[in-house]
């Protein structure tokens, strides 16, 4: 799909683009209905998300994202803004006060975690009750306190869950990446 | 520039989830303006959404009529809010997008006292309990000892303060818990310039600052 994005970006890709839209609309539908709105906005917000996706694809890095973690990211953004009515504050890459990595290439290094399907190795690797709490909070958008309610265990169990999930997948990433 | 505390895998986490308020998120979104190591960790979680998105099973039937408005542009995407970007010859010390709610960088702000020689610009963000706020502390002066109903999070922008056995440089997060009660001091070097966080209001131990005004709102 991150070739599709490529071809959007590059070509203005018609049909590129319609791949990338009929495989991520119904999926970026299901995680805004998911985090609680009703029809007419959701259909609102994800024409929107969209929009942005065929007019912004030249925003797009194929080497720190893949098309997946990119519109995730739009969807998470409008959705905030939307449903929530608050801006969402984001760091400018363009900022001339933005801290550069101080090693030639340093902010490359991490190229492979973007590689969607070594995420989903490392994602299967974690216990469900990790996985559970990554989903909860990325995908139907809930808050550590309200994840602890819902599952009935202490702030805390959360909190450490989600962390160890990361640090797994830090490692897992991590070791992976020698081999790409 | 070397930072040695980190916004933390909760912090960075929840604000790659969208699941923090708007006054946290400033802070995180500062801090990774600063932090090359945090904007990696930060692809990481952003690439776990792409994944939980992408694996989604769905009988949605695409909506055709939304293919057909989007290629010929009927949503044009909104982009009145971008600021424009600023000259790059600049030492600035408030960041994008930090620069943005403070409406101009240190320098140019109207700071208003509050009390002990300690000045505050307050930052209009949306959420309830938790308000985002520039402080600037006078070298060597410290914050009265106080403690938190919620966490508390102070990004240093320029100078340093020291607070419980550790220093504190620009890019650099003290994460208070609501368990802590403690007395920050600024750097000898210069004023402390800092963004503090705070998702509930302050408890402060000493009576001195209950009957000065200004901190109340802190």
């Amino acid at each position: 799909m991150s070739l599709q994005l490529i071809a959007v970006a590059k070509d203005r890709d018609r049909e590129a683009f319609e791949i990338l839209f009929r495989h991520f609309s119904p999926r970026v539908r299901a995680y805004l209905v998911h985090r609680g709105s009703d029809t007419k906005n959701v259909d609102d917000i994800l024409q929107d998300v969209f929009a942005t996706v065929w007019q912004k694809a030249n925003l797009y890095d194929h080497q720190r994202a893949s098309a997946a973690a990119w519109i995730f990211t739009i969807a998470r953004n409008r959705r905030i803004d939307a449903l929530r009515n608050e801006r969402r504050p984001e760091f400018d890459p363009q900022d001339p006060a933005l801290q550069r990595n101080p090693v030639p290439g340093g902010e490359e290094t991490f190229i492979a975690w973007q590689h969607a399907k070594t995420v989903r190795i490392a994602l299967d690797v974690l216990s469900d009750e990790q996985r559970e709490v990554l989903r909860l909070s990325f995908y139907e958008g809930e808050s550590y306190s309200a994840i602890a309610v819902r599952l009935g265990i202490p702030l805390g169990t959360v909190k450490s869950r989600a962390r160890l999930a990361f640090a797994r997948l830090r490692t897992e990433l991590g070791s992976k990446r020698e081999d790409l | 520039m070397t930072i040695k505390h980190h916004v933390g895998d909760d912090l960075l986490l929840s604000y790659g989830a969208g699941t923090l308020d708007e006054a946290m998120s400033l802070l995180v979104a500062t801090h990774l303006a600063l932090c090359p190591t945090c904007r990696a960790d930060l692809e990481l979680a952003e690439a776990v959404g792409g994944v939980l998105i992408d694996r989604t099973p769905t009988d949605t039937a695409v909506d055709e009529a939304m293919l057909e408005a989007v290629l010929d542009g009927a949503c044009q995407d909104d982009n009145a809010g971008a600021p424009a970007l600023r000259a790059s010859n600049e030492a600035l010390v408030l960041p994008q997008p930090l620069y943005n709610y403070a409406g101009g960088d240190a320098d140019t702000l109207r700071w208003r006292s509050a009390g002990g020689g300690i000045r505050q610009v307050l930052l209009k963000t949306v959420g309830a309990g938790t308000t985002a706020r520039l402080l600037s502390i006078p070298a060597r002066k410290s914050v009265p000892r106080h403690g938190h109903r919620g966490v508390e999070a102070t990004l240093v922008l320029a100078g340093s303060f020291y607070d419980r056995d550790a220093w504190y440089r620009r890019g650099d997060v003290g994460i208070a818990s609501p368990e802590v009660v403690h007395r920050p001091v600024a750097g000898p070097e210069q004023d402390c310039i800092c963004l503090a966080v705070t998702d509930a209001r302050l408890e402060f131990r000493t009576p001195i600052p209950r009957l000065l005004q200004p901190f109340h709102g802190i």
